[in-house]
């Protein structure tokens, strides 16, 4: 490999004095002395939070304000910490959803425990539980830390449906037991 | 007033006077202090310190908000930590000394003040200019350079007294770099002094006689010794940012590579002490820079404070002549910090290298040209 020889140049007077540079540096921090500043003021003002952020999990419902979770306990199983417990229910007859069959009757994740890793969203089959963009939890008590079920729906709202599986669903079996007969 | 003021005892005037000095400049080091964050902070890109508040400061409307962001109750909350925090003494010091320390850093700052004059009024009676000082004493700059240089003592001793390594490295790179400077700073004010000193006329070290020297009409009597001797100034300048300890020569403190120097080991009131006295010596130094290079209390070059004030009340024209000096010695301070916040600290050989090899041949230098120059002019 060929050497290059890098020849150095001596620093001319004016660069020995120091003058030139210390000048040239002052105009640059006075420039910064009357700039905008960078500094968000955190309380007042708020980062804005791109999507797909992965912050407090959620619950969520469908445009219809219907509840998506089946409670099939996979997001439970998945949890690393075990921050998540679910107490599986049915769905009431009479609403117009007993063919979703489960329901959850009881929804906590302590987020304790929660290490906020996303694997129950990417687990979730009904696309019912989410990490959205609430980063800043705390509470005065291990209690006030776990989330319920309601507060899950509080916070996680309604989030836009692609499929609408369950209405598919009992469509399907509706057109079914027409054309059977 | 003024014979009711001559009439007390000898001792009760020094008292007051002496309750003037640390009412007026611990609060303005104070200042200083909450400056000095704000700018670092301005330089920096950040809003600096802008949420502490006093409840009922908050009521008022818009004046209270101001004060708010402007962080004067961090001063506030600071000073009042330093002085109700506990007096510890680490176990492995030299008592006396370390005690000792902070008071020897902050007497000599605070009396190099009684000499500076700080303003002028205009005395109707017998249609000439007085100062504003608390002592107007003819070796002025004398006193300044004497008792100012006795505040590496207190470097000295806290190093020492601290039974310490960084501290002590801290405190002797301090006081060879203290003394290497004195040495070119004494030697850059001598052609003021030259100037001033007319053959003929009374000797004189006063800094109001320079600044007398600079207020006289005509083109060559109202220029700022700025102009007419910037080697002088310049090498004043720096030496004055080298025996204030500020950056870049910022060796006794460099926190990089000694901890916190020579007062690593002092916390609370007594570490307060040492940041006011340094607070001190920078105000007093800007003073006597604006005083010896920037006219003092003149509002502008060629503009003498004389006239402007002449037809005023006394009081008015002292009040003016002060709030300029205090504008300019604020612009200076500013300078000071503008400085530190841009400027990398120089390494130790490099700080005795200027001061040994470059600045104090240029001072001698210049006071050689500027006594040939004045031996000619004032023949």
């Amino acid at each position: 490999m060929a050497v290059i020889q890098v020849s150095r140049k001596p620093l001319t007077f004016a660069e020995r004095t120091y003058l030139p540079q210390i000048y040239g540096g002052l105009k640059i921090t006075l420039k910064h002395l009357f700039a905008p500043k960078d500094t968000l003021e955190y309380p007042e003002q708020r980062p804005a939070i791109p999507p797909h952020y992965r912050g407090v999990p959620t619950l969520v419902k469908d445009p219809h304000g219907r509840e998506k979770c089946v409670s099939c306990q996979l997001c439970e199983f998945v949890c690393p910490p075990k921050a998540i417990r679910i107490t599986p229910g049915e769905v009431p007859e009479g609403s117009g959803r007993e063919h979703v069959e489960k329901g959850p009757q009881a929804f906590d994740i302590d987020m304790l425990r929660c290490i906020y890793c996303g694997l129950c969203e990417e687990v979730c089959p009904e696309e019912a539980i989410f990490l959205q963009n609430q980063y800043s939890m705390s509470g005065y008590s291990r209690e006030e830390m776990v989330n319920h079920k309601d507060r899950l729906y509080e916070i996680g709202g309604t989030l836009p449906d692609e499929h609408f599986k369950w209405d598919k669903k009992k469509a399907a079996a509706e057109e079914a037991a027409h054309g059977h007969h | 007033m003024i014979e009711f003021w001559l009439n007390l005892p000898l001792w009760l005037q020094a008292a007051i006077k002496g309750v003037a000095v640390i009412a007026v400049i611990i609060p303005f080091a104070g200042a200083c202090s909450m400056a000095e964050r704000k700018v670092s902070a301005w330089i920096q890109g950040r809003p600096g310190p802008n949420r502490a508040i006093v409840p009922w400061v908050a009521w008022i409307p818009f004046f209270g908000k101001f004060l708010q962001r402007l962080g004067v109750f961090h001063l506030m909350a600071d000073g009042g930590k330093f002085v109700f925090k506990e007096n510890v003494v680490p176990a492995h010091v030299n008592r006396f000394y370390y005690q000792l320390a902070p008071v020897v850093a902050l007497i000599p700052a605070l009396t190099t003040i009684t000499v500076v004059p700080f303003g002028a009024y205009w005395d109707a009676a017998a249609q000439v200019l007085r100062p504003l000082a608390l002592a107007n004493v003819d070796v002025g700059l004398l006193v300044v350079f004497a008792v100012g240089s006795l505040g590496v003592y207190s470097i000295i001793l806290a190093g020492w007294a601290s039974n310490s390594k960084y501290p002590f490295l801290g405190s002797v790179r301090a006081s060879a770099q203290l003394i290497s400077y004195e040495l070119s700073m004494t030697l850059s004010v001598l052609p003021v002094f030259l100037w001033v000193n007319a053959p003929g006329g009374g000797g004189t070290l006063s800094l109001f006689d320079v600044v007398q020297q600079q207020s006289q009409p005509g083109f060559w009597g109202g220029t700022w010794f700025a102009f007419l001797m910037p080697f002088s100034a310049f090498i004043f300048l720096v030496a004055l940012f080298a025996e204030t300890n500020r950056q870049p020569f910022d060796m006794p403190e460099s926190e990089a590579d000694l901890v916190g120097g020579f007062h690593t080991e002092y916390g609370e009131f007594k570490w307060s002490l040492f940041f006011v006295a340094e607070y001190a010596h920078m105000i007093v130094g800007s003073g006597v820079f604006v005083l010896l290079f920037l006219g003092g209390w003149n509002p502008l070059p060629w503009v003498p404070l004389a006239p402007l004030i002449a037809g005023l009340p006394a009081w008015l024209g002292g009040l003016i002549a002060i709030a300029i000096f205090l504008g300019k010695v604020a612009t200076f301070i500013f300078f000071f910090m503008w400085v530190r916040w841009t400027l990398p600290r120089f390494r130790y050989d490099q700080v005795m290298k200027i001061g040994w090899q470059k600045l104090l041949p240029l001072a001698i230098a210049n006071l050689i040209a500027y006594t040939i120059g004045i031996a000619i002019l004032q023949k």
